[in-house]
């Protein structure tokens, strides 16, 4: 027992801290996450995270892989975000190798991101909701997301870890029927956006729990490395599809929400303000999606169309060398950053020269914006705790890697 | 980034705490004494580059000295990025902490220490992050072999506890 302010909020209470184990095992720490929350009656004054129950070894298992096959393990590791996983990793691979990626690749990459960002905000939105009390959004949040499990599968077979993107473009072309489709859900998506919207933000106890909570000044922020919405939503536009763009990001209008005082409710208005930013998106890559290859022409590091290996030598020599050896990579380090639903995802990739990269990390966001969760409870009470950390939106899966 | 003359005037600037540059895919990157990062950091954040995107670690097996610890360095006003790396022997691996200049090094450091054994002095909470807390090396590096961990099921506990001993 050790003696602290006695008076909360004016009223006197216990000196007693307890130290509570929330999690690892707990709905509301959105995966395998376990908290040492020290409390003082019903405040909280320290929380510790203690985390790697589901530490996979990704990263060492891509140190064993050659670089076409690194890809589908990353896509592993932050699991509402595979395309941004593998987009990280694929920018560093063709950084180091110094690949073209054709124009319609890029946009194709763009309207697969933004779909994946709208199923992450979807998966967060209807699981924070769960958390606030209000059951039923869940339900009409995996409505959405799966009309975009269906484009997935349509463009590439899988619903979920689709290996879609390759070094030099994607794997394939899409679908006709694609098209047509994604038109639909991006006509009924800013409708369920606002319906979402409204549902909430005349719900009581759900803005009872977002306004004034638990909130952060950018500069912490910024010092505890936090990246994203959360910062976002702290008035700090920082966007890495702005201020840096790749995959020709430049080509498209779109405006970054951002908060004001960044307590909970900002956290939430910014993500969800995010979801309309991304089918904007989306619609003018479609509008523009060039003519043109998938994927680039360099033999060296794409395979070659199937039709070809029937009649051409050198095609079946190349299809035959990736698909066993792989491509060679020059040496060097790489670090680069894309912006994931979660903030700064940044993959750092060592190449030896071989065909297998020497290192591969991954700075996934949900991990160093974790830190966040303490410096913004401390003080507050437990209930805001819970709601605190669903506005962060950890992904234990990117966090244990 | 800088360009490889501005990565040259910035080290000119930091003087002799640099041993290195690289300029490598349009990336720059510094290479410094070990001792003296603390300092190299922050001069850098004098110069802008105030927000720490990353820290990391790798294994440069079979060379020495082969443990390395990255610093992404970005300057948010001018959207410019700086590499700062530095490599300690894997028989004294010690760095000094910037947790404490730093925080968002906090939960880094202790992924690179996990991960790859170089010890931060100063860091105010050393202990492993991901792996379990009696784990015993660190795996990430690179003569470490991949596969034959053993998986310990609790029917044969006492068979893997008395191997231990």
């Amino acid at each position: 027992m050790s003696a602290v302010e006695t008076q909360i909020d004016g009223r006197e209470t216990t000196d007693e801290l307890l130290t509570l184990n929330f999690g690892p095992h707990h709905p509301a720490t959105h995966g395998v996450l376990r908290l040492l929350v020290t409390l003082q009656a019903e405040v909280v004054r320290d929380i510790k995270p203690i985390i790697g129950y589901v530490h996979t070894g990704i990263e060492k298992t891509a140190e064993d892989k050659s670089y076409w096959k690194v890809i589908p393990v990353v896509e592993r590791m932050d699991y509402l975000a595979y395309y941004f996983n593998a987009m990280a990793y694929i920018g560093a691979v063709e950084t180091l190798v110094g690949v073209e990626v054709p124009k319609r690749a890029q946009y194709l990459r763009v309207i697969h991101l933004e779909l994946n960002r709208i199923a992450s905000h979807l998966i967060w939105l209807g699981t924070s909701a769960l958390d606030l009390g209000a059951v039923s959004i869940f339900l009409y949040c995996l409505r959405e997301r799966e009309m975009i499990l269906d484009l997935f599968e349509m463009s590439s077979g899988a619903r979920m870890h689709t290996r879609y993107f390759q070094v030099g473009g994607v794997i394939e072309d899409i679908p006709a029927s694609f098209a047509p489709k994604l038109r639909e859900f991006l006509a009924i998506m800013p409708q369920r956006a606002d319906e979402y919207g409204a549902i909430l933000n005349s719900n009581e106890i759900v803005l009872a729990r977002l306004r004034g909570t638990c909130p952060l000044d950018a500069e912490t922020l910024l010092g505890l490395g936090v990246t994203g919405p959360l910062l976002r939503a702290a008035g700090n536009p920082w966007d890495l599809r702005k201020a840096a763009p790749y995959s020709s990001y430049d080509d498209f209008e779109f405006k970054i929400p951002v908060g004001t005082v960044g307590d909970n409710y900002d956290r939430f208005a910014v993500r969800l303000a995010e979801i309309y930013e991304s089918v904007r998106i989306i619609e003018q890559a479609l509008d523009g999606l060039p003519e043109g290859a998938h994927i680039t022409e360099d033999r060296k590091v794409a395979l070659p169309p199937r039709h070809e290996l029937a009649t051409s030598m050198e095609a079946l020599i190349h299809h035959f060398k990736l698909v066993t050896e792989g491509f060679r990579v020059p040496p060097g380090e790489v670090y680069n950053a894309i912006e994931s639903p979660r903030g700064e995802l940044g993959c750092y990739v060592r190449s030896d020269g071989s065909s297998k990269p020497a290192r591969v990390h991954m700075r996934d966001p949900s991990f160093v914006n974790l830190q966040a969760l303490a410096p913004m409870s401390r003080g507050s009470y437990i209930a805001d705790m819970i709601a605190t950390t669903a506005m962060l939106d950890p992904i234990l899966g990117g966090i244990d890697r | 980034m800088p360009d490889a003359t501005g990565l040259e005037l910035i080290r000119q600037e930091l003087g002799d705490a640099v041993l290195d540059t690289v300029f490598f895919r349009d990336r720059a990157t510094l290479i410094v004494d070990p001792p003296g990062i603390r300092g190299v950091l922050e001069q850098l954040r004098a110069q802008g580059y105030s927000f720490m995107a990353s820290l990391h670690g790798v294994d440069y097996y079979p060379q020495e000295p082969r443990l390395g610890v990255i610093y992404e360095l970005l300057d948010m006003r001018r959207v410019d990025r700086i590499t700062v790396k530095l490599r300690v022997h894997s028989d004294a691996p010690t760095v000094e902490s910037v947790t404490e200049d730093w925080p968002t090094a906090n939960h880094q450091e202790r992924e690179v220490y996990d991960m790859f054994g170089v010890l931060f002095d100063g860091h105010p909470d050393l202990r492993r992050i991901l792996m379990p807390e009696d784990y015993e090396g660190h795996p990430q590096r690179r003569d470490f072999p991949i596969g034959g961990e053993p998986v310990i099921f609790t029917r044969d506990e006492a068979k893997w506890l008395e191997a231990r001993q």
